[in-house]
């Protein structure tokens, strides 16, 4: 087991190294080179052990107790950390490089800083795939929660920002609860946390069923969090506040697919509890279609990629629940690398126009071929185009949710996969075909910097690779129904062939296909007014409510203790009055307590 | 239990090597600041060091206490002056070190009278550390007064006044107190906690007497099984009188008050080693002592503690004077070192005892924090606050790790502490203690982070200028208490080790009495 420990050390390495040397992360651009050199050495490891098929397992003590350790940490290697870290070292990787470019106007300083960052989520993304228990997954589950929020928020004096990495903050918090809740009790009622321990006791029925459907979605709700599912979508559209390349690895790559991975990890426990697969695969169904609708009216660029994240996140979690986990767990895999991709080309396009608004683009094909080409490659396999590789994963996806007996979801998925294919090329035809807008004469845009340029091209032929992988032969040679493959071709053909004609060429106008849709559009247009629902909540509700309290405190809880304070001083200032200095008032005084003894001992003492 | 007797008094040491920089302090460095401030570093420092030996060097197979010293005083009615530590007042004691050594740094900066400030800094200091280290109720309990008293001259003459307006239908009160000075926030504190300790002085004696009035030795008492009735009662004093101090609601109002008008080294050592006093009081003399009455009464603790998680929580955040705000925030904290303790589990006390450590070293940084920003932008009010993180970036990192260990972050000491608790709070006969917890969670991530937001992130506000980040010995605050959250937060082990040792015996007692 040294080699992903190997792995695990050396972002953590140059993270502990970069936050201490301050001279070396107040050099920028050296401080990322030296970040990227790791992250390289970290893939190179990663895919090493990858290749030769390692499986394993590291625990060690972690919380004391008495009669062996109460919790414990450890690495975990198996079929599905594996791949995974291939996939968190190559985006990391690649993401690392390009922002040496994206980045390269940023200070040295602020740039150290970012390249801090990058390398604590590496280390922090690498740990949790590598966990073995639910605890240790929560702790770099929420570690790498803190990273999106300070690179969300990287640009922390824009306003915009703050907001944004706050309210990803909050809203994933909020699912998080339910998660560490979730292994709290399922801790209580097992004894341990650790993965292998429990699915060895859900294997040989030893597992205490009792709350275990109550645990189980507490846990989901994890994932409903950092997977973006509805009602907790809300932050990743905001959370494109961050920098470009931040987006394409933490906000559609990585680390939001570590809910589709919690609850592909947990399949041996949540197969027990049917009820909370049902859900999963319901609201990922919901999810996947109502983001789509909202991609469909966005005109942000990177807004548009953000909610195609959650409704793909949405599909991943849909075939999840359908007993489908292996063929969400692939979409994952390559989902990341196409929309790595999308989101490393759209930061071109950004960089080179600098603007998010997909209508001031415009005729880019003309300036940026290289960019084009690869951004609709990326395009291709996002809508399910064979041979690339997203329509083999959404495949899988689709025939595991028929196999699963879902004709519910199905539907949501099928309806989903035509809208993405239609709000992709919507984007494509108007950035890149569109009527070409004047973009200022001094510097028309162009393609990136070899820099940039190189991990589109390569995230662009692993996205063709990996396709061929599969034309020619699929591990285990498997076929899915024919009529699934003609179906699926068949919506994805529909949706490219409606954006081109409504945004290609104008054959149907745009008009024509919005009033009979008005009210979805309205809502749509408005986020379903969710944000605003939440915003109102915060805002009324929670620090409404905490005025309240604060002048209950202050008022009511603190003021009855003044008011005994007051009292007592004024008690004490009357009877302070009595004090007169005049000796016949105290001789008055004796003499009257002289008196009520002597009435006491004669006629209230009993003998 | 009690291991052999060692040669060199090392707690005595560490307990008086403060009270006697405090007597230096006053007879020989009149009118020299520096040499003032050399003696409390070199006395803290001495102790400091000396904790951290015993930290080493404590056995923790052997376990019980250790390190123990005795010296009969009054042989007629059993008081003695006797010391020693076990793994809780272990940490207690090195959490107590920690906090002085960097609190003294952090007051560098006093200019008044800064003699009589460190003398009665350090004075207050031997009194912590002679609670955690004593052995003799009687004994515990001097030092108990002499740990509060000295606070009514710390925040009475060095303290800040705000301003607080009167309303509501008890506003002739505050008229009356006058809510908001810095006297009245020193009277209000030190009244509260001597109502307090009149609890524990009744309790130390109902206790005496019943055992047949021959020892104040804790240890002595131990072997004793009392009456039931008693140790309901005694048991209840024991909460009231202690808790005031550890913040239960509805009692802890002295503490924001207090807090917020103390000076930066009393609001740290206040909140991040006295509160302790007055949960370890309840775990150590109330548990430890009256099991059956523990047991009885875990209901309340857990419930109140409850309150108090969800309460502070809300009422920090409807703060606007950012030392409130930390001020509040202690009070939910210390709910979460209660509710461990109520769950009477291995875990909640492990928690609990491992949250007094993680919120002193917390609040501790924070306060330092609060003392640095108000010294540069001399405000305290949050809202007026903007952008400072680009002019002060190594406070508002600081700030940052220390907001995160507040919430429960992983990887910080407060996750540790919170998650022990969370899992005690499951396995107690209360479940639904789980709930308030795990909300308070949610609710300190929400005015912490938008605190940090105001403070730090965002465009610079219009109404400071030169500010700086902080520089030299301030420094050292920062980074040591730094350092000890994110240290014992992936290290738990460093601390739980010795704790365990301690608790699993008193749950014995408590579970089997």
């Amino acid at each position: 087991m040294d080699k992903p420990l190997v792995v695990l050390a050396l972002p953590f390495a140059v993270f502990l190294l970069l936050s201490l040397a301050a001279p070396l992360r107040r050099r920028g651009v050296l401080a990322g080179w030296v970040s990227t050199a790791a992250t390289a050495a970290a893939f190179v490891t990663a895919l090493v052990i990858w290749r030769d098929g390692a499986r394993g397992s590291l625990i060690v003590p972690w919380l004391p107790g008495d009669g062996g350790p109460m919790a414990t940490v450890g690495l975990l290697l198996d079929g599905l950390s594996a791949p995974m870290l291939v996939l968190v070292t190559l985006v990391s990787l690649l993401v690392q490089v390009y922002s040496l470019a994206y980045l390269d106007d940023e200070p040295p300083r602020s740039l150290g800083r970012y390249y801090v960052y990058q390398s604590l989520f590496a280390f922090s993304m690498l740990g949790l795939v590598l966990s073995p228990t639910y605890l240790q997954m929560f702790v770099f589950w929420e570690l790498v929660g803190l990273c999106s929020y300070l690179l969300i928020g990287f640009w922390y004096t824009r306003p915009a920002a703050a907001r944004a990495a706050v309210k990803a903050f909050w809203t994933t918090k909020l699912g998080d609860l339910g998660f560490v809740a979730g292994i709290v009790m399922l801790w209580s009622n097992t004894g341990t946390f650790e993965f292998e321990a429990l699915f060895r006791m859900a294997k040989d029925q030893t597992l205490p069923l009792e709350g275990l459907t109550t645990i189980m979605f507490l846990i989901y709700l994890g994932a409903v969090g950092k997977s973006a599912q509805f009602p907790l979508h809300v932050w990743l559209p905001d959370a494109m506040e961050g920098p470009t390349p931040v987006s394409a690895l933490i906000h559609a790559a990585t680390m939001v697919t570590a809910g589709v991975f919690l609850v592909a990890r947990s399949e041996p426990l949540l197969v027990l509890v049917p009820a909370v697969l049902t859900i999963v695969a319901r609201v990922g169904a919901f999810t996947a279609l109502l983001a789509a609708t909202m991609a469909c009216v966005e005109s942000d660029i990177k807004r548009v990629l953000a909610y195609s994240t959650v409704s793909q996140l949405g599909y991943m979690l849909a075939a999840a629940g359908a007993g489908a986990a292996a063929a969400g767990f692939f979409h994952l895999l390559t989902h990341g690398v196409f929309k790595a991709l999308l989101f490393l080309g759209a930061g071109a396009v950004i960089h080179a126009v600098g603007t998010n608004d997909i209508f001031r683009m415009g005729g880019l094909w003309r300036f940026m071929p290289h960019t084009g080409i690869v951004f609709i490659a990326g395009t291709l396999a996002l809508a399910g185009v064979w041979p690339l590789a997203g329509f083999f994963s959404k495949e899988a996806i689709l025939e595991g949710v028929v196999a699963g007996g879902r004709p519910g979801v199905f539907v949501a998925l099928a309806v989903t996969a035509f809208l993405t294919a239609f709000y992709m090329f919507r984007v494509v035809f108007i950035t890149f075909f569109g009527p070409g807008h004047p973009h200022g004469d001094t510097h028309p845009p162009h393609d990136p910097p070899w820099l940039m340029r190189g991990p589109l091209w390569l995230l662009a032929a692993l996205t063709v690779a990996i396709g061929v992988r599969f034309v020619i032969g699929a591990p285990g040679d498997h076929h899915p129904p024919v009529w699934l493959t003609v179906l699926s071709l068949a919506l994805a053909g529909g949706g490219i062939a409606l954006a081109w004609a409504m945004y290609g060429t104008g054959v149907i106008p745009v008009e024509l296909v919005r009033r009979p849709l008005a009210t979805i559009d309205f809502l749509a247009r408005r986020r379903y007014f969710l944000d605003a629902i939440y915003g109102g909540i915060y805002r009324g509700l929670m620090l409404g409510f905490s005025r309240v309290v604060g002048w209950i405190d202050r008022y009511v809880v603190d003021g009855i203790l003044n008011v005994c304070s007051a009292w007592s001083l004024r008690a004490g200032d009357a009877l302070r009055r009595i004090q007169s200095g005049q000796a016949q008032d105290y001789v008055y005084g004796v003499a009257f307590g002289v008196l009520l003894l002597l009435v006491w001992a004669r006629w209230w003492r009993t003998p | 239990m009690v291991a052999d007797a060692v040669r060199f008094p090392l707690l005595s040491v560490i307990t008086w090597s403060p009270f006697i920089g405090a007597l230096l302090i006053m007879s020989l460095a009149r009118h020299r600041p520096l040499l003032v401030r050399l003696i409390a570093v070199v006395t803290t420092g001495i102790s400091t060091v000396l904790s951290l030996w015993i930290y080493v060097a404590y056995d923790t197979e052997a376990a019980g206490f250790q390190f123990y010293e005795k010296l009969s005083l009054v042989p007629p009615l059993g008081i003695s002056y006797e010391l020693g530590v076990d793994g809780m007042s272990l940490l207690m004691v090195l959490l107590t070190s920690i906090i002085i050594f960097t609190g003294v740094f952090a007051s560098w900066t006093v200019q008044t009278r800064s003699q009589e400030f460190y003398a009665l800094l350090l004075a207050l200091v031997t009194g912590v550390y002679g609670v955690f280290c004593s052995l003799d109720l009687f004994v515990l309990f001097l030092f108990y007064e002499l740990a509060v008293l000295p606070m009514y001259l710390l925040i009475g003459i060095w303290g800040s006044s705000g301003e607080v307006r009167p309303r509501g239908i008890f506003a002739w009160a505050f008229r009356e107190t006058g809510v908001g000075t810095k006297e009245y926030a020193a009277m209000k504190l030190t009244l509260y906690l001597l109502f307090g300790s009149a609890f524990i002085l009744v309790g130390i004696f109902a206790l005496y007497v019943n055992a047949g009035a021959a020892s104040f030795s804790f240890l002595d008492l131990e072997a004793i099984t009392f009456e039931f009735g008693v140790q309901r009662w005694v048991f209840l004093a024991f909460y009231v009188g202690f808790g005031i101090l550890a913040g239960i609601w509805p009692l802890h109002t002295w503490s924001p008050d207090g807090h917020a008008s103390a000076p930066t080294a009393v609001s740290m050592l206040h909140a991040g080693v006295l509160m302790k006093l007055g949960a370890y009081g309840v775990v150590r003399v109330g548990m430890g002592l009256l099991p059956e009455g523990a047991v009885d009464l875990a209901w309340l603790v857990g419930g109140i503690a409850c309150i108090n998680v969800v309460y502070g929580a809300l009422s920090a955040m409807a703060q606007v004077d950012l030392k409130y705000v930390i001020a509040y925030s202690s009070v939910s904290h210390m709910g979460l070192v209660m509710l461990g303790a109520a769950t009477l589990t291995e875990a909640g006390l492990n928690g609990s005892v491992f949250q007094m450590f993680a919120h002193g070293v917390m609040t501790g940084l924070f306060f330092a924090l609060v003392g640095l920003v108000y010294e540069k932008a001399h405000s305290r009010e949050i809202f007026k606050m903007g952008g400072f993180g680009a002019a002060m970036p190594g406070i508002a990192t600081a700030f940052t790790i220390g907001g995160l260990s507040s919430l429960g972050l992983p990887a910080t000491a407060g996750f540790v502490a919170e998650v022990l608790t969370f899992m005690g709070a499951w396995r107690s006969d209360h479940r639904w203690w789980l709930w308030p917890a795990v909300l308070g969670t949610l609710l300190t991530a929400v005015y912490v982070l938008r605190v940090v937001r105001q403070i730090f992130w965002g465009p610079p506000s219009p109404h400071f200028h030169d500010l700086v980040d902080a520089r030299g010995p301030e420094w050292v605050a920062i980074v040591v208490l730094v350092f000890t959250l994110v240290l014992f937060g992936m290290a738990p082990g460093l601390a739980l080790v010795p704790v365990d040792t301690a608790t699993v015996p008193l749950l014995a007692r408590i579970v089997s009495p």
